[in-house]
């Protein structure tokens, strides 16, 4: 447990908080001595997750999401919580250009984003319990261990 | 309106509607911001959406040259404006994009329907 750092935070389903997870988590990872390239997909990733957050599970009002991020060795973790209303079929919501809200101008992308610029990613979701999104990407694997 | 009357004076001024757009002639030049993700891929959705009611605008330049962040939001917006402007007769395109955008735009497919010329600078040289 030694080569471990964890962080967490919790802010408003506000569209104006995207800019802001993505920096945390970026800021977060500096201490794995990323490319500029790992902390873009990072940074493009951690934006699908949140947006995906405002827009479907938090469709009225304002909520809280939850972001916990996690470093192992050389491997980020990052998992963003939703108390949302949930997805009912995953495979189906994971499915490239697949939308439920077209009108809101949704490119369907999002989970297909978060697949190709992150190393792993799961999703855990029940119709109203909320999701949650675990994604993993392994960073600067040529420096030295970040904890020396 | 406002759009229409600053229309009648020659063109749109930067500075009206937060300096994002340009019209001049027919074409609407918007000038992306630094980072397009849903938050300010709404505001380019509600600008060009009053700007295109309310003008006859046949082309829309999508100007990428301040932008270094791009997510899914943008292309869902980019395909909204291609599709509304293909309706009308008119087109789109990207112009100065740099090299993380073109790989957003690219891992999208979008560059299958939408022109897109590339920024150039030292570092491609």
């Amino acid at each position: 447990m030694e080569n471990t750092n964890e962080m967490v935070i919790e802010f408003d389903s506000r569209s104006c908080n995207e800019g802001f997870a993505r920096v945390a988590v970026a800021a977060f990872c500096t201490q794995l001595n990323p490319t500029l390239e790992e902390v873009e997909d990072l940074k493009t990733a951690v934006s699908e997750a949140i947006t995906n957050c405002i827009i479907h599970a938090y469709d009225e009002g304002v909520h809280k999401i939850r972001m916990e991020c996690k470093i192992v060795d050389h491997d980020l973790y990052v998992t963003v919580i939703d108390y949302g209303k949930g997805i009912r079929d995953i495979a189906k919501a994971m499915q490239p250009l697949f939308t439920t809200k077209p009108e809101m101008e949704r490119s369907g992308m999002g989970f297909a984003f978060m697949e190709a610029f992150m190393d792993d990613l799961s999703v855990i979701s029940n119709p109203g319990a909320g999701t949650q999104v675990h994604m993993m990407k392994h960073i600067g694997s040529e420096t030295e261990s970040p904890f020396e | 309106m406002r759009i229409q009357e600053s229309y009648r004076k020659g063109f749109i001024q930067m500075n009206d509607l937060n300096e994002l757009f340009r019209v001049k002639g027919n074409i609407l030049t918007i000038r992306v911001p630094e980072e397009l993700d849903h938050h300010s891929a709404e505001k380019i959705r509600e600008g060009s959406e009053e700007i295109l009611d309310s003008l006859k605008i046949r082309e829309v330049v999508f100007d990428f040259r301040d932008t270094q962040f791009m997510d899914s939001s943008g292309i869902g917006m980019l395909m909204a404006r291609y599709r509304g402007m293909k309706q009308m007769g008119g087109s789109i395109k990207a112009v100065h994009v740099k090299k993380r955008v073109a790989k957003i735009l690219q891992l999208s497919g979008i560059y299958k329907v939408i022109p897109i010329e590339l920024i150039r600078n030292w570092d491609d040289l």
